[in-house]
């Protein structure tokens, strides 16, 4: 992961922004821009504590607060996520929950909107709805080990570099950047994180023919596009999972339809 | 004692655990009296499972694989984000692969001792014989540990123990176990086992005939309010350490499922049983909305100083080697920086009182990685911490190679919870609460990595155990919405929302929710007196009426309602820090965690009363306007020698 460590020279003092957010009542309503003045903004401020002050502000207006997903704010559960000035997660390879309001300068605009895939609908404003990428692994991202079944742990030793290659793929957040970032709206970089963290281990080998077959098929089936090998996906990946995992879900993919393997209809 | 604030009732008893056998041999003795239900029954009894992190999602996984009927409920949009994927430091089992005299009974012992002789020992027992098979479970799933270069799992050693029985996966172990449940519980959905309930919240408890039967929940996109049924309730929603506002739970963790259950029956046991984390980044600002935590694992190579002089401003690393206070290796010689958290906690509270601590505010200590980088190299401290040393240096603006961390304690983790007995039943009949949520497995004080420990232990092996004998006497009789409990749980629901909604008052959730907090942090928080606690619940009960009378929450609830979800959590987060507060003053004892400066030894450390106060205190909730009633469940310690705690 990129260490990105904030301009020390930023003044420490307010700033001043205006902030154009994507509004939209529901689903099926359509959505527009709209422009809010905000003031006084730390730049010790994290992105989303920034919407915070916002949104207190707009509810003892007595308006509608601006919708956003978020939760642990530590940038692991990958709950957050929006658009900023056009790039997944703003300017920084983080979380939208681990930018800091100090990336910004005194006086800027900035944009905010949703992400934007057809697999992902709108629930409302910011949030949007990420399921497919759920039914995604129900199609074959785990191991099949029900509770009580498994051998004693050091059965099986597992060499470092794999281990380390699996925790590497293994730590994808499920925040979906990859597909906003993607002009395909791709998944390919989520599923192929899955594919390559079981795949490396020895006990994802038994299923591992069938798990990137019924992977692939499960993207086409929620509407996420092809993938050319672009590379914005990984360039605004979180956590920097990388294009090489793509490589391998290719690899096994065809490695997988050459043994006969196909994806359960 | 003030018995206004609380009355006393009967005491409360453990039955489910067979004393009648030794120790070791209690839990295979309890699965084995325990009832069955045979596979074909299986599938007639419906489980509703609310919650999806470590515990939730492997108890729905599991009950799901054994062939019962689950739902499965989760306020998130995947069951993926649960708060236990935020987890750092490792999961504790008692393999002794280091062959460093570790056992079950050691892992016992610590756990019990660490919990400051606050816990059962029937429950932690069970624990540390449960914590190889996690271990076992979690590596066949795919779980990515850390391994050595021969391919064995690499372990390292964390607060309050001289064993390194720590398996972990780089600072994101909870991540990748949750992965490892989530998966497996995505699996059972997509075999049609389990049901499941995304962004869909539990608001109150539907109690018939005495049993726990189902819940009414709230889905949080559509704003349908309904009631959903089964045969057993397990509620596995974590902690409620955001009371306090500032912590460093996740911002929708929430304490609503278990304070509507305790309103419905349940006994709220040691609420006051708060974990402060000494290792978390210093607050900021008053914008700031939730604190960070460092893992405990970098006290094992970072070293905790702060300037032997008040009010030295010096860059740190200017500060000569004997102008420094390495405070923690000074007082406790033998553990040094790895001392339990309430202890590490309490120092540097204490160090700062006395105006050495430092960064703004004076609210922070050094947490120095000079000497680990000289004497490791920097690439070895990279594979060991990388992640951490970003975080920080991503919310800090500084380079924590360069510089040391500054670190504060911060409210991380609630020891207290639903009461339950070994069988994980709650006082109400067919409801079991697992993981964070239940109080029995840490006393007074949890050890580092033992949370992901407990959290699986309950939900891949404890509870599909117990709850079958419960389940064996189902299927119960037929319940649906037009049963009268059903139709007054959710009326109940439908007029609070209401009602949160009609006061169009002058302050926002937020703003009660950061008042309340404050004042928990400032009068129950790591130091306690009988003063501030009764300070406390006067101004808790003025700070409720005004909410009441002067809330503004915007929209309506046939939709997606982001500041109504806050106000109703709110508004219970309230009434919860009543009780704590109330549980805190009647314990006039020092404990783990809990601190009061009336009790305490001459050097300054917690000063227990086992005379009068070696008991779990469950409460149980009475109608407004009575104290809650103290049932007490005497702790009897077979095995484990009370003693003080000593870690110097």
């Amino acid at each position: 992961m990129r260490s990105s460590v904030g301009n020390p020279a930023a003044e420490k003092r307010g700033m001043n922004l205006t902030l154009r957010i994507w509004r939209q009542q529901g689903p099926t309503v359509k959505g527009k821009m709209v422009t809010y003045k905000i003031t006084d903004i730390s730049p010790d401020m994290s992105f989303l504590e920034m919407l915070d002050v916002l949104n207190e502000q707009l509810i003892l207006q007595g308006d509608d607060p601006v919708a956003f997903d978020h939760d642990c704010r530590e940038g692991i559960c990958g709950m957050c996520g929006v658009m900023i000035n056009g790039q997944a997660h703003g300017p920084q390879q983080t979380t939208t929950c681990q930018l800091h309001m100090r990336s910004f300068a005194d006086g800027d605009t900035i944009d905010i909107e949703p992400w934007r895939a057809t697999a992902f609908p709108i629930i409302k404003d910011l949030a949007v709805d990420r399921r497919a990428f759920d039914r995604i692994i129900q199609a074959g991202g785990y191991i099949s080990v029900p509770t009580g079944t498994a051998p004693e742990a050091h059965a099986t030793p597992v060499p470092k570099a794999d281990s380390d290659a699996a925790f590497d793929a293994a730590t994808c957040i499920g925040c979906g950047a990859c597909v906003a970032a993607c002009p395909n709206a791709s998944s390919m970089l989520f599923t192929a994180a899955k594919v390559t963290h079981l795949g490396l281990l020895p006990q994802g080998q038994p299923e591992r023919n069938d798990r990137v077959v019924n992977m692939v098929a499960q993207q086409d089936r929620e509407g996420f596009g092809g993938c050319t090998n672009i590379g914005e996906c990984s360039a605004s990946c979180p956590k920097g999972i990388s294009m090489e995992t793509i490589s391998r879900l290719n690899h096994d993919l065809l490695g997988a339809l050459r043994a006969g393997a196909r994806p359960k209809s | 004692m003030p018995l206004e604030l609380f009355s006393v009732g009967e005491p409360i008893a453990d039955t489910a655990a067979p004393t009648d056998v030794p120790i070791g041999e209690r839990w295979s003795e309890r699965k084995f009296r325990g009832r069955l239900v045979n596979p074909a029954n299986r599938r007639k009894l419906t489980v509703i499972v609310v919650g999806t992190g470590l515990a939730g999602g492997s108890a729905a996984a599991t009950l799901g694989e054994a062939g019962y009927k689950v739902k499965s409920f989760w306020y998130q949009d995947s069951p993926r984000r649960a708060h236990s994927v935020a987890a750092q430091g490792g999961i504790n089992a008692a393999k002794n692969y280091r062959n460093d005299g570790d056992s079950v009974h050691r892992l016992f012992y610590d756990t019990v001792k660490g919990g400051d002789f606050r816990s059962r020992e029937n429950n932690v027992h069970r624990l540390a014989e449960v914590s190889v098979n996690i271990i076992d479970q979690c590596v066949a799933q795919g779980v990515p540990f850390a391994r050595e270069y021969g391919g064995l799992l690499d372990n390292r050693s964390f607060g309050g123990t001289q064993v390194s029985r720590t398996f972990y996966a780089r600072g994101q172990t909870g991540q990748q176990l949750l992965y490892g449940a989530y998966q497996a519980l995505e699996r059972q959905i997509a075999a049609g086992s389990v049901e499941q309930h995304a962004r869909t919240e539990m608001l109150d408890l539907i109690v018939v005939d005495g049993r726990a039967r189902g819940i009414v929940a709230r889905d949080l996109v559509s704003g349908e309010i309904s009631t959903h049924f089964a045969d057993a309730v397990v509620i596995a929603t974590g902690g409620y350490g955001n009371v306090f506002y500032l912590s460093t739970n996740a911002k929708g963790s929430n304490a609503t499922a278990i304070w509507r259950a305790h309103k419905r029956g349940a006994y709220f046991a040691n609420p006051c049983y708060t974990q402060i984390h000494p290792t978390c980044i210093p607050v900021k600002g008053d914008y700031q909305s939730k604190l960070t935590l460092m893992s405990e694992s970098l006290r094992n190579d970072g070293r905790v100083w702060v300037p032997k002089e008040r009010g030295d401003t010096r860059d740190p690393r200017e500060i000569p080697e004997d102008e420094r206070d390495y405070y923690l290796e000074r007082i406790y010689p033998s553990f040094g920086n790895l001392v339990p958290r309430d202890i590490a906690s309490r120092q540097a509270k204490n160090v700062c009182d006395e105006g050495r601590g430092v960064g703004p505010g004076g609210l922070g200590v050094y947490l120095d990685f000079a000497e680990a980088i000289e004497r490791m190299g920097r690439p070895a401290v990279e594979a060991k911490y990388g992640n951490l040393f970003d975080m920080y240096a991503q919310i800090t603006g500084e380079d924590p190679y360069q510089v040391p961390m500054r670190i504060y304690p911060a409210v991380h983790y609630t020891m207290g919870g639903l009461w339950v007995d070994y069988d994980l039943q709650s006082t109400i009949p067919g409801m079991f609460v697992i993981g964070e949520a239940n109080f029995s497995d840490h006393g007074a004080n949890r050890l580092g990595a033992s949370a992901l420990m407990q959290g699986l232990a309950d939900g891949y092996f404890v509870l599909p155990s117990t709850i079958s004998s419960y389940l064996a006497d189902g299927p119960f009789e037929k319940v649906d919405e037009s049963h009268p409990a059903a139709v007054e749980a959710l009326t109940g629901v439908q007029e609070q929302v209401q009602k949160l909604l009609s006061i169009n008052g002058n302050r926002t959730p937020a703003s009660f929710h950061r008042e309340v907090g404050q004042l928990m942090w400032d009068l129950c928080g790591m130091e306690r007196t009988d003063e501030g606690l009764r300070k406390a619940i006067d101004r808790i009960q003025e700070i409720r009426q005004e909410f009441w009378s002067n809330l503004k929450v915007t929209g309506d609830w046939h939709s997606f309602n982001q500041t109504l979800e806050h106000a109703g959590r709110v508004a219970d987060f309230i009434e919860l820090a009543e009780l704590m507060c109330i549980d805190a003053l009647h314990r006039r004892e020092s404990c783990g965690g809990h601190f009061r400066a009336e009790s305490q030894t001459p050097e300054g450390e917690a000063l227990r009363d086992d005379e009068n106060f070696a008991y779990v205190a469950a409460w149980e909730w009475t109608p407004e306007g009575q104290p809650p009633v103290l049932h007490r469940e005497a702790l009897e310690y077979e095995y484990v020698h009370l003693a003080q705690r000593s870690y110097k």
